[in-house]
C-alpha cells in the first residue's frame, strides 16, 4: 500500500512539474510581457530603460532558465504579484478559490441527489420505460451546452418565474441572501454533471445485477429490493465512485463557464480575467492550481477504488 | 453479404442513429441555402437597421431581429456554415492526429505504448477549458509567425488547431484498441515474415482494418469539438464578430435576456441538436461498424 502510494504521488508531481514547463511556456506565448505593459503605463520610458529593466527582471534570458529561477521561487511558496489586485498572488487566489469549492461542492451533491437515484432505478429495469427516459436525458445532457443550459436556467427561473436572480453575487451582507443568489449556479452545474452521473451508475448497476451472487441471491428468494439495495448497490458504487473523482477535470471547465455566465467571482472566472488582463502570475498559477486539484482527485480516485474494492491489489507497477 | 451490408443493416436498427442522420442532412442544408434565402428574402444578413432592434418574427423576418436589427435566422444559417465547418475540419484533424498516434502506441507497444497511453490519461484529466482558454490567448507574433493576429482565416485555423489539441484522445484510444487486436491476425504476422517495413504494415495492412473504429471515433469527436468551439466563442476567444458562429451569437445574450429571450434560445439550440444528433450518428455506427460483444448500443 505504502509503495502504491508514493509511485502514485511520484507519478502526479511528474506530471504536474510537466505541466508547470508546459503552462509556463505558453503564458510566456501571451501577447507583450511585463515591461511592455510598464512602458504602454509611462510612455516616458525610453528603450535604454525598456533594456535595462528587462536585464533587470531577466526578461532577456531563455525562457527556460527564466522556468527554472520561477520554479526554484514557486517551491519556496513565492509566486509573485498578481497585476490585477495588487496583491501577492496566493492572497488574489484564496477568496475565488473557496468559491469555487463551495461552487463545486454543492452542485455535486445536487448531481448525486439527481444522478444517483435515477441511473440506479434505470439500471434496475433494463429496457423498461423509465430506463429509455433516463437515458434519453442523460444523452440530452451530454450534448448540451454549458453555457446554454445556464442561460436557460436563467430564462426559466429568473425571468419567467423570478424564483431565484440571475446574478450570483448578493449584495446584502450574511449568509442566507448568499446562499439564495448561489441557487441558480449551483442548479446549472449540478444538472450539468448529473447526466454523466446518472449513465455511469446505470452502467455499474447493470453490470452489478449480472453478477453471480445476485442469481444465488435471488434463487434463496430474496426480495428484489433487497437484492438491489443491499447485494447490488455496493458493487455498482465502486466503479461509479472513482469515475466521479476522475471527472474533477471536467468539473473546473463546467464551473469556469458558470461563473461567467452568472458573473459568479471564483476561479474560473478569475483565471479569464487573469489571461485577458496580461496578469501572467496570476493565470500561471489559477492554471497551476487547477491542475493540482485535478490531478489530487485523480489520486484520490485510484486510492478509493482500492480502498472500496477489496479485489484491487496494490501491486506497485501494474496496479498504477 | 457483403460487411458493408451487414454494418448498413445493424446501422438501420437504430432509429436514433437514422434521426441523427436526418436531422444533420436538414441542418447542413439548410445552413448552406442562407446565401439563397438571404437573395429570396432580399436581405443583407450584415445589414444594420437601428430601427428594428428586436423585432418580433414576421414574414421578411421568420425568426426576428437581434439587437442591431439583423435578421436572426440568415445569421443563424450563417453561423451553422462556420460552425459546422469548423466542427468538421477540427474532428479530421483530431482523428489524424488521434490516428497517428493510436497506430503508433498500438502497432510498436512497449515504453512507447505507455508514455502515449499515460499521455492521453493526463489530458483526459485536465481541465481542458481553462488551457484551452490560455492557448486561445498566444500571440502569433511570439511564434515566429508575423502578423497574422488580425487575419480572418488564420483566426478560423487557430480555432481548429486548439479544438483539435483536445480532441485527440478518444480516436487514440479506439484506435489503439483496434490496432492491439489487428496486430495479432495471421496478415500481419505474414506482412511481417516477408520483410514488410513496420510503417508499411501500420498503413497499408493494420490502418483499413481499423477504418470502422475510426469512424466512430470521428463522429464521437466531432460532438465533443462542437462544444469545446462554441464554448470558446462565447466566451469571445474563438470565432470573432462580426463572422456569425454558434457560439459567438450567445455572447451577451444574459444581458439582452430581458428584452429578448429567443435570442438566446436558437443558437444554443442549433449547437444542442447538432451534437446529440452527431452522437446518436455515433452511437449507431459504433453498433454497426465495431460491434462490442456484450450488449447492445444504449438506444
Amino acid at each position: 500500500m505504502a509503495r502504491f502510494l508514493a509511485w502514485r504521488l511520484a507519478q502526479s508531481l511528474i506530471v504536474l512539474a510537466l505541466m508547470s514547463l508546459a503552462i509556463y511556456g505558453l503564458i510566456g506565448l501571451m501577447p507583450g510581457d511585463p515591461i511592455d505593459l510598464a512602458l504602454s503605463a509611462d510612455p516616458r520610458l525610453t528603450p535604454e530603460d525598456v533594456a535595462r529593466l528587462r536585464a533587470l527582471y531577466g526578461l532577456d534570458e531563455p525562457w527556460l532558465q527564466r522556468y527554472f529561477a520561477w520554479a526554484g521561487r514557486a517551491v519556496q511558496g513565492e509566486f509573485g504579484y498578481s497585476r490585477l489586485f495588487a496583491a501577492p498572488v496566493l492572497a488574489a487566489l484564496a477568496d475565488p478559490l473557496g468559491r469555487t469549492l463551495l461552487l463545486m461542492g454543492g452542485s455535486f451533491l445536487v448531481a448525486l441527489l439527481v444522478g444517483l437515484p435515477a441511473g440506479m432505478a434505470a439500471g434496475a429495469r433494463p429496457h423498461s420505460r423509465l430506463d429509455y427516459a433516463v437515458n434519453f436525458v442523460c444523452f440530452a445532457g451530454v450534448a448540451v451546452p454549458a453555457f446554454w443550459l445556464a442561460l436557460l436556467v436563467i430564462l426559466l427561473f429568473a425571468v419567467t418565474l423570478q424564483w431565484f436572480p440571475a446574478s450570483a453575487v448578493a449584495l446584502e451582507p450574511g449568509l442566507g441572501p448568499q446562499l439564495y443568489h448561489m441557487a441558480l449556479p449551483v442548479l446549472t452545474l449540478g444538472l450539468l454533471q448529473a447526466g454523466g452521473i446518472a449513465r455511469y451508475m446505470r452502467a455499474a448497476m447493470r453490470d452489478a445485477l449480472a453478477g453471480d451472487h445476485i442469481r444465488t441471491a435471488r434463487a434463496k428468494g430474496l426480495g428484489e429490493a433487497a437484492v438491489i439495495w443491499r447485494h447490488a448497490l455496493r458493487n455498482a458504487l465502486i466503479p461509479v465512485v472513482s469515475i466521479l473523482a476522475l471527472d474533477v477535470g471536467g468539473l473546473f471547465s463546467g464551473a469556469l463557464i458558470v461563473e461567467m455566465t452568472f458573473g459568479y467571482p471564483g476561479m474560473g472566472k478569475l483565471l479569464f480575467d487573469a489571461v485577458m488582463g496580461n496578469d501572467y502570475n496570476l493565470a500561471l498559477v489559477a492554471l497551476l492550481f487547477g491542475t493540482a486539484v485535478t490531478l489530487a482527485a485523480n489520486l484520490v480516485a485510484d486510492l478509493a477504488y482500492a480502498v472500496i474494492d477489496p479485489r484491487v491489489t496494490f501491486g506497485g507497477l501494474e496496479a498504477a | 453479404m457483403s460487411p458493408s451490408r451487414r454494418a448498413w443493416q445493424r446501422f438501420r436498427r437504430h432509429l436514433f442513429g437514422l434521426a441523427g442522420l436526418v436531422v444533420l442532412a436538414l441542418l447542413t442544408g439548410a445552413c448552406l441555402s442562407a446565401g439563397w434565402l438571404a437573395a429570396a428574402l432580399e436581405i443583407d444578413p450584415a445589414a444594420v437597421d437601428l430601427f428594428g432592434q428586436f423585432g418580433s418574427p414576421s414574414a421578411a423576418h421568420p425568426l426576428g431581429q437581434d439587437d442591431l436589427g439583423r435578421d436572426v435566422l440568415l445569421r443563424l444559417l450563417l453561423g451553422g456554415q462556420v460552425s459546422l465547418s469548423v466542427a468538421l475540419a477540427a474532428a479530421l484533424a483530431a482523428a489524424s492526429l488521434g490516428t497517428a498516434i493510436g497506430l503508433a502506441a498500438g502497432y510498436l507497444g512497449g515504453w512507447l505504448d505507455a508514455l502515449l497511453m499515460r499521455l492521453v490519461d493526463s489530458v483526459i484529466a485536465l481541465p481542458l477549458l481553462p488551457l484551452l482558454i490560455v492557448l486561445a490567448a498566444i500571440d502569433p507574433a511570439k511564434l515566429g509567425l508575423g502578423d497574422l493576429g488580425e487575419d480572418q482565416g488564420f483566426g478560423l485555423a487557430r480555432i481548429v488547431i486548439i479544438v483539435a489539441l483536445v480532441g485527440w484522445t478518444t480516436p487514440a484510444r479506439l484506435v489503439r484498441g483496434a490496432t492491439l487486436a489487428a496486430r495479432a491476425q495471421g496478415y500481419v504476422l505474414a506482412a511481417r515474415a516477408l520483410g514488410a517495413a513496420p510503417i508499411a504494415i501500420a498503413l497499408r495492412h493494420i490502418l483499413p482494418n481499423v477504418s470502422g473504429p475510426l469512424i466512430v471515433a470521428t463522429t464521437l469527436a466531432a460532438g465533443q469539438v462542437i462544444l469545446f468551439e462554441s464554448a470558446l466563442s462565447f466566451l469571445g476567444l474563438g470565432i470573432q464578430p462580426p463572422t456569425p458562429s454558434w457560439g459567438n451569437m450567445l455572447t451577451g445574450a444574459q444581458e439582452l435576456i430581458w428584452q429578448a429571450p429567443m435570442l438566446a434560445v436558437y443558437p444554443g439550440l442549433a449547437i444542442f441538436l447538432t451534437v446529440i444528433a452527431v452522437n446518436f450518428l455515433g452511437d449507431a455506427l459504433q453498433d454497426a461498424l465495431a460491434p462490442r460483444t456484450s450488449e447492445r448500443g444504449p438506444l
